[in-house]
């Protein structure tokens, strides 16, 4: 038998369901690999008795026949965004230090209900704002990739998602959940060389989950494979009635045409993306990409988006627009930190000058100020107007294709301290991501390949609104080509 | 546009943030650099389209204005920095 924490979804359930292991024994090694590379930081609360006593009790199921899902018995990192009940939920920032949620986000239940065994709450961007893992009150999160070319230097492993995909990279857990705004389950995914897939705004409940910006928040999965992405989603999606932009539809199979393969499929490659001074290797993995999904019988087409270049300033007004008014509620009142001061007022500065970190604050005072009498038109509204542009090209392009290709980021995993001290270098991460996001389309990374350096490239695909299946269906295709085997030295 | 510090500390105090008089030009140039990517914007032309709000093309549902939850005081301001009785407390705000 191979080392347990080796396997996916769908091979710990073949070994479940076999015998051939327990889920205490399959937890039981991930605790032990928690412990292991505590040093890559990739939890802010580890809560392993939490786990064994999931897996006992996903044991205990086992042998009654009573398996709840897909995912029963198998170990997953929560992300520390997702309110989850008696357990701290930090959002990676001081201000929320204390705070033990008294409920359990719909997503965190539903994969609780399916059995998943929770390892812990995972690292992440101080309220998802970043692209590095580098904004956490809890300390940067290590990607467990090194260059293979003797440079030792740490790495980032992306952002703002980055305690799960070092998580699943480094072999700690088989999954895990992320949350994306802007990009944040794909670029750390593409980082660390695994698959990350956002699902369609409205797929997955947005309850309980910390809030950042609104309209774009969305939950999704980050595996080691493609079909472990297809079943965790599966767990993960549907409608809840306690969030009003929660898609009122049913949820497909989304692993339903997964050997479907891509024959006569169209694949757009969008030549808007091929952006000045991008690095050669990035455009390369990008052409093998579509190369391996043409050999396969898809047709690959140019088409056009011509309003991709302001999709990242229209999001730099409208997501920090929507996190100056959701991260109003900290208050200093109700939960979390609170600074004493002279009198009220005060006490609201001095707990929010405290409990924030600089890139909430930025972000905060940015929206703050689009938002604010007088700069409201010219700022926030011409931004929505400008979004309204990026889903017209969207829609457009895809009367022509089934999907979109594109590369998930402009480089590989970068050192940690670099690009730190200029945030508009820092945004430039998710030139690829944003798009998607501001268009509410589903889009998977999905590991394309090695750099130069020998760290992980991730190729993107962006599928139809609540078209996920067509989605994993030539994500599916990718993985098969691309043959990904690599990992990181030592994990 | 640059943001002078005027500016700066008016974002600060709408957004109830803490700046000290020393740190407000650090930040003017720092959310300036943000304010003038952003103002790529200006060369797009918007004539006639209408702004997007969200990306959900179904209404938003309407529910029974009903009391459907609660009771349980102590378990919402379990979490309050300072808190007596079931209440939040905050410091004096009238004399």
């Amino acid at each position: 038998m191979s080392n347990l924490t080796d396997l996916t979804i769908a091979s710990a359930r073949a070994g479940l369901d076999a015998g051939d292991f327990s889920a205490r024994e399959l937890a039981a090694a991930h605790i032990a690999a928690m412990a292991e590379h505590k040093t890559l930081n990739t939890f802010i609360t580890e809560t392993p008795e939490r786990a064994l006593a999931d897996a006992d009790a996903a044991d205990a199921r086992r042998a009654a026949g009573q398996v709840a899902s897909a995912l029963d018995g198998v170990p997953i990192a929560m992300k520390d965004l997702f309110c989850t009940e008696g357990v701290r939920s930090t959002a990676g920032s001081h201000i929320l230090e204390p705070f033990v949620p008294p409920y359990e986000s719909t997503v965190s239940a539903k994969l609780k209900a399916g059995g998943s065994v929770m390892l812990g709450k995972a690292n992440l961007d101080e309220f998802a704002m970043g692209s590095a893992n580098i904004t956490s009150y809890y300390g940067p999160v290590t990607n467990p990739w090194v260059a293979g070319n003797g440079d030792n230097r740490q790495r980032v492993p992306g952002g703002s998602s980055g305690g799960s995909a070092a998580a699943v990279a480094a072999r700690i857990a088989i999954a895990a959940t992320g949350t994306d705004t802007g990009g944040s389950i794909r670029q750390p995914a593409s980082f660390c060389g695994i698959v990350g897939m956002k699902p369609t705004y409205g797929r997955c409940s947005r309850w309980g989950i910390v809030a950042f910006a609104s309209s774009l928040d969305q939950a999704g999965p980050m595996t080691r494979t493609v079909e472990d992405a297809a079943i965790m989603l599966q767990v993960m999606a549907g409608h809840d009635p306690k969030d009003s932009t929660s898609a009122p539809y049913d949820t497909p199979n989304f692993s339903e045409k997964l050997r479907s393969g891509v024959k006569g499929l169209k694949i757009g490659v969008p030549r808007e993306y091929r952006v000045d001074g991008m690095p050669a290797e990035i455009d390369s993995v990008w052409q093998q990409g579509a190369d391996w999904l043409r050999d396969l019988g898809a047709e690959v087409v140019e088409i056009s988006l011509p309003h991709t270049k302001y999709a990242l300033p229209t999001y730099y007004i409208i997501a920090p627009a929507e996190a100056s008014s959701n991260l109003a509620r900290y208050d200093g009142v109700r939960y979390g930190l609170r600074v004493p001061g002279n009198d009220l007022k005060e006490m609201y500065e001095n707990t929010r000058a405290e409990g924030f970190g600089a890139e909430v604050k930025r972000r905060i005072m940015i929206g703050t100020y689009v938002l604010s009498a007088g700069y409201y038109d010219a700022y926030y509204i011409k931004a929505q107007k400008v979004r309204s542009l990026i889903l017209r090209d969207f829609t457009s392009a895809f009367e022509k294709v089934d999907a979109i290709l594109t590369p998930t980021a402009p480089s590989a995993a970068f050192a940690l301290g670099e690009k730190q001290d200029d945030p508009v270098q820092m945004y430039l991460n998710d030139v690829f991501t944003v798009p998607a996001s501001m268009a509410g389309l589903p889009a998977i990374s999905v590991p394309g390949g090695l750099s130069a350096e020998g760290l992980p490239l991730g190729l993107h695909l962006i599928g139809k609104p609540f078209d996920e299946v067509t989605l994993f269906q030539v994500a599916q295709a990718l993985e098969d080509a691309a043959g990904f085997e690599a990992r990181p030295a030592g994990y | 546009m640059a943001l002078d510090q005027a500016t700066v500390a008016r974002i600060a105090n709408l957004a109830r943030i803490k700046v000290t008089d020393d740190e407000l030009q650090a930040w003017a140039t720092d959310l300036s650099a943000i304010i003038t990517f952003v103002e790529q914007l200006d060369e797009v032309n918007v004539d006639g389209v209408e702004p997007m709000t969200g990306v959900g093309d179904f209404p938003l549902p309407l529910r029974v204005d009903a009391v459907t939850d609660g009771g349980y005081a102590e378990i919402v301001t379990g979490n309050a920095p300072e808190g007596a009785l079931g209440f939040y407390t905050v410091p004096k705000v009238v004399e």
